[in-house]
């Protein structure tokens, strides 16, 4: 709700080919976002409710499409804010292209239901449709909601949980000191609270530092689609993108000789690199691109490899992974490998147990397909997201994707700084006691609310209170 | 026989007086129902007031116009300031009363308010007509009339005494327990649960060897609870300190097999922080020696109260063991310490008004709804008088926030997370501490309650506008002032922090850690002719906000943030069942609770954050 001035973009047809692709825009300053693009009468000074013929010329001038721009204005809009329409013509291809030149420039995708939502909170709609946009929210944080509990039973729920609950046994030392006063405790020594901090300071900083790497993985789990030329890679791709065209966005720093793009499933970010075909070298051209090839497998999170049945045999299949993919030891806990034996259709018969390989080929990562009938394309959509969500420790160590978890740890680290100055310069207990609330509310920003409760059952069961 | 009171109390204890008081002065035609006018403002436990997070909710209490502070420095025998040297916002002043003297000064303070009628007998029930509560029966069968009732019925209703086999029904030592009204309420629809708490013995002060124990006096230069010109007796009786050994613990423990504790026969359960001393014993048992507090019960009475020797074991099996304390050798016991079970209403059924859900008009304060303490009680006891008077003059409910008083978390905490053991104040319960200050609760609340038609308040109101004026003077005086190295270099020196080597502002000074503004006043002679005109306690809250500024501001913007989510409102009769979205256990915790805010709402244990972006959906934020 704090990103109410933002344009938002969505493709607002039914996916897939049509005679016409309408693109949305909303928000405060959608018109000036388009304008810059749009080629015919000047978007920013035409009258509200108005239709005007153009074209979309992309950065380099280079025409994208010829479109009608139907301009609202606020407050008359579904949304009630500044609106534009393009009615372009019905090329998932051309209409994403155009999607994606508006979010380089300006404007962001809109989340599930954001127009909607948008419509509701500027008074457009009412209460039953609200219903509606609260059910698109649901969804929308269950499905991260999901990975972020799915991740919490992995290694970073383990972390947090005992980072907390040394947190608050350190505060319950404190605390103990300001509600108890009076009793016979005896108190905890300042250099011992100290040194307790730097712990737990040493841990979140571990977690902080492993937010870049986490972040990579919530901006998309990246994914090679590698083979031998030919073997199906780029139709595989287009299976998997095309169930879900809306989404699919541009990410920076594509190279030229790979292709990015990025898929969702079920809420996690796929970012799909399709890379050139490799084979032994013939030249030093083709050399140099098996090289590019490795260096992405060698980053990426996940491999899918693809052979062609009627083509590669067993020992093909297996010669090539100790040629391409057996990377160095520390990528190789990363890394994981799915297999999909494409063209079935071509050879039905095929004996898939006959590639099952000791240790790195068998029945959980081998999947039959054929990329260009679209078979099997779910399957492999479910193992990528399961590869994910139910191998938290493939990810090698506790790592936070999370930006809110990110934002949460780094306040909740700057917090005990403060409390270590304030135990350094004899600050008096209740403001020492404040900063390390101030962690452990931070803390409680990930694991959900810090009550009081907890700081008391730490001390009740510890200490004998009460006269 | 009777008028047609406004509001009618039944219970004059701690919950009972207050409510009294605060509905009459809030103009409403109050009756004062109690079972026995000789015990009003008993103090059924230790003959103590205030103490960490208790001392503040007094002064809060006296700062909305009650009397438990007023009543508190009337009587006492000794004051201390406790937890002077953790910072400010800890401070705690804490004062043993006389507990005669203290009941009389409450009953005469009463019996002066002209808006309060009094009864003696037992209730036994309320009357409801189309779900509001319009008046009270009595136990020989009288009806009277009123337009609300405020319950305080504190450990009597279906009290039950344990001292060690044997059981007793009463509400405390030597008195009846009240029946009747548990039951009535349970056919309106209401859950009730049993709570336990307990008392030490009480002895013969002639009988001990006090050279045997430490001593503990009270302070030198005493502070006091009220803001009014209440008497600052610096008289003050010393409290002892004595200590249980390992030949006292076997002593307990051959009564354990005795102890309806251990045996099962209590079922209501008490507070961990208050424990009976078997229950130390038992849980702690690497401890040797358990700190026992020694404190006298007026100016004239012999009678000593043991402070930390609560128990519910055979009264031999007390006496036995406490003669093997040092100093007690050849104690006389007066009576026994004893455990108490009672009914209370889990207080989920209460609007933070304290008005109960199912019936209006109904009100319930103190340990009725689980809590423990007097001063928890006090406080309630004030708000629901308030409400009551709030109420049946259709007037909007008086709610104080967690960001304003003690008494607002208190209440917040009790209605939307209920409570399993009587309830006591803490101060790390409250998130704002730092705000709420002992020293600054006239500033914090006296405004608000002038503002809500409470009468008497004049005085108050000018003696908080002299202290705000003196306050804002000093600030303005110390931040435009600097001091140079050799003015104060010297007394530096003596506080070992570091010497300033040029002219430099009083404020970074005084935000030292162990640097007062009665520093620079001993180091600067015209700072301290500046300062000498100002009272203590002016002085004390002028250096809080110079040397907790950032602190205080810091804590503003949490509570700031946390009242936007409190102004936005939710409908008594949402339908959070209708709203599909939100989990399942959010729906129905929210139908349990009805809360108030979205505020309320996400304070609530089971309701999520995105359960709560729901809501602000569907709210239109």
């Amino acid at each position: 709700m704090s990103h109410v001035n933002e344009t938002i973009v969505a493709i607002a047809t039914a996916p897939g080919q049509g005679a016409i692709g309408i693109i949305r825009f909303s928000g405060r300053d959608a018109i000036d976002v388009v304008d810059k693009f749009f080629f015919g009468k000047n978007l920013t000074k035409v009258p509200a409710n108005t239709v005007h013929y153009g074209k979309i010329k992309n950065e380099d001038g280079q025409m994208l499409d010829e479109c009608m721009a139907t301009v609202f204005r606020a407050p008359r809009s579904y949304t009630k804010e500044d609106s534009i329409e393009l009615s372009c013509h019905g090329s998932p291809y051309i209409l994403s292209e155009i999607v994606k030149l508006f979010v380089r420039n300006g404007a962001r995708m809109a989340k599930p239901g954001e127009f909607t939502m948008r419509a509701f909170l500027n008074g457009q709609l009412d209460l039953s449709q609200a219903e509606a946009v609260a059910d698109l929210i649901a969804a929308e944080n269950a499905s991260t909601h999901d990975l972020a509990l799915k991740q919490l039973r992995g290694g970073f729920s383990d972390v947090i949980k005992a980072l907390r609950q040394e947190l608050i046994d350190f505060s319950a030392l404190i605390e103990l000191e300001l509600d108890f006063g009076e009793e016979d405790v005896e108190f905890a020594d300042r250099d011992k609270l100290k040194t307790l901090v730097l712990k737990i300071q040493r841990v979140m900083q571990e977690l902080i530092q492993s937010f870049q790497y986490g972040n990579v993985i919530k901006n998309g789990v990246s994914t090679v689609i590698a083979g031998r030329p030919n073997a199906g890679k780029s139709t595989l791709l287009n299976a998997l993108l095309n169930e879900d065209r809306a989404i699919v966005s541009d990410i920076a720093g594509t190279t030229r000789d790979t292709i990015e793009e990025s898929l969702n499933i079920k809420g996690i970010r796929f970012r799909l690199i399709d890379t050139a075909g490799i084979r032994s070298a013939q030249d030093v051209i083709e050399k140099m691109g098996v090289e590019k090839t490795k260096e992405k497998i060698n980053q990426s999170t996940l491999t899918v490899y693809v052979f062609d049945v009627t083509e590669s045999k067993p020992q093909d299949l297996w010669n090539d992974i100790d040629e391409f993919l057996q990377v160095n030891e520390e990528l190789k806990l990363r890394g994981r490998k799915l297999f999909v034996a494409n063209k079935m259709d071509l050879n039905p018969y095929t004996d898939l147990e006959a590639y099952y390989k000791e240790g790195l080929i068998h029945k959980d990562n081998l999947l039959s397909a054929s990329a260009i009938n679209k078979m099997n394309v779910e399957a492999l959509k479910d193992l990528l997201y399961t590869s994910i969500i139910d191998n938290p420790e493939m990810l090698d160590q506790t790592i936070i994707v999370n930006n809110r978890h990110f934002e949460a740890l780094h306040n909740a680290n700057n917090a005990l700084t403060k409390v270590l100055e304030g135990l350094d310069s004899g600050l008096s207990p209740d403001l020492v006691a404040m900063d390390i609330r101030q962690s452990l509310y931070s803390l409680g920003e990930i694991t959900g609310e810090i009550s009081s409760d907890d700081l008391l059952d730490s001390i009740f069961s510890r200490f004998c209170i009460g006269k | 026989m009777f008028q047609k009171y406004d509001v009618i109390v039944v219970g004059a204890g701690h919950a009972g007086c207050e409510a009294a008081v605060a509905a009459a002065n809030m103009g409403s035609k109050v009756l004062l129902a109690t079972m026995n006018m000789n015990t009003i403002a008993q103090m059924s436990c230790n003959p103590a007031m205030g103490g960490v997070a208790k001392g503040q909710i007094v002064r809060e209490v006296d700062a909305l116009g009650g009397y438990s502070g007023i009543v508190t420095d009337h009587t006492r025998v000794q004051f201390r300031m406790l937890n002077k040297s953790k910072g400010p916002a800890m401070w705690s002043p804490r004062a043993q009363s006389d507990r005669m003297l203290f009941a009389a000064k409450w009953r005469e303070m009463l019996e002066a308010h002209a808006n309060i009628d009094f009864w003696q007998e037992m209730v036994r029930g309320i009357i409801v007509k189309d779900g509001r509560c319009v008046g009270i029966k009595t136990s020989i069968g009288l009806e009277i009339e009123s337009k609300s009732v405020v319950l305080t019925n504190g450990t009597f209703l279906n009290g039950l005494i344990h001292i060690g086999e044997k059981q007793l029904g009463g509400g405390r030592a030597g008195e009846k327990a009240a029946t009747g009204i548990t039951e009535q309420l349970h056919e309106l629809g209401f859950e009730s649960g049993r709570m336990k708490t307990g008392t030490p013995p009480r002895i013969d002060g002639r009988s001990l060897d006090w050279d045997k124990m430490e001593i503990q006096l009270g302070d030198a230069n005493p502070s006091k609870f009220s803001y009014m010109d209440t008497p600052n007796n610096s008289k003050q009786l010393p409290c002892h300190i004595a200590y249980t050994s390992p030949e006292v613990h076997e002593a307990l423990k051959e009564g354990f097999d005795r102890s309806p504790m251990f045996n099962g026969r209590i079922r209501g359960l008490g507070p961990r922080y208050c424990p009976s001393i078997e229950d130390k014993i038992e849980r702690f048992s690497d401890r040797d020696r358990h700190q026992l507090f020694v404190e006298p019960e007026g100016w004239s009475t012999c009678e000593i109260y043991v402070n930390g020797f609560s128990s519910s074991l055979p009264e031999e099996v007390q006496y036995k063991a406490l003669r093997k304390v040092e100093g007690f050798e050849n104690m006389k016991m007066f009576r026994p310490g004893y455990a108490i079970e009672y009914d209370f209403f889990p207080p989920t059924q209460l609007e933070l008004s304290l008005q109960t859900k199912l019936v209006k008009n109904l009100f319930f304060a103190g340990q009725i709804n689980g809590t423990t303490g007097y001063e928890e009680a006090a406080c309630q006891g004030l708000m629901a008088g308030i409400n009551a008077h709030q109420a049946i003059t259709e007037q909007d409910p008086f709610i104080l926030k967690r960001s304003d008083a003690y008494i607002g978390v208190l209440i917040d905490d009790l209605v939307n997370k209920g409570t399993k053991e009587p309830y006591r104040m803490f101060t790390s319960r409250a998130e704002y501490r730092i705000l709420l200050r002992q020293d600054n609760a006239d500033i914090r609340l006296t405004p608000i309650a002038e503002k809500l038609g409470m009468q008497g308040l004049e005085s108050r109101i000018e003696k908080l506008n002299a202290k705000k004026d003196n306050v804002a003077a000093i600030l303005k005086y110390i931040r435009g002032l600097s001091v140079a190295p050799d003015e104060v270099n010297g007394m530096l020196e003596t506080k070992s922090s570091s010497k300033i080597k040029q002219k430099l502002k009083c404020i970074s000074l005084l935000n030292r850690p162990g640097i007062h503004l009665a520093d620079l006043g001993e180091a600067v002679p015209h700072i301290k002719d500046f300062l000498a005109p100002y009272d203590e306690e002016t002085l004390h809250t002028a250096e809080t906000g110079i040397k907790y500024e950032g602190y205080i501001e810091k804590e503003k913007e949490m509570a700031e943030k946390m009242d936007r989510l409190e102004s936005v409102f939710l409908k008594p009769d949402f339908e959070y069942n209708a709203l599909t979205a939100l989990s399942a256990e959010a729906r129905e915790k929210l139908t349990a609770i009805k809360p108030r805010t979205i505020g309320q709402a996400s304070r609530i244990s089971g309701v999520s954050p995105s359960d709560i972006s729901i809501l602000l959906v569907h709210v239109g934020r």
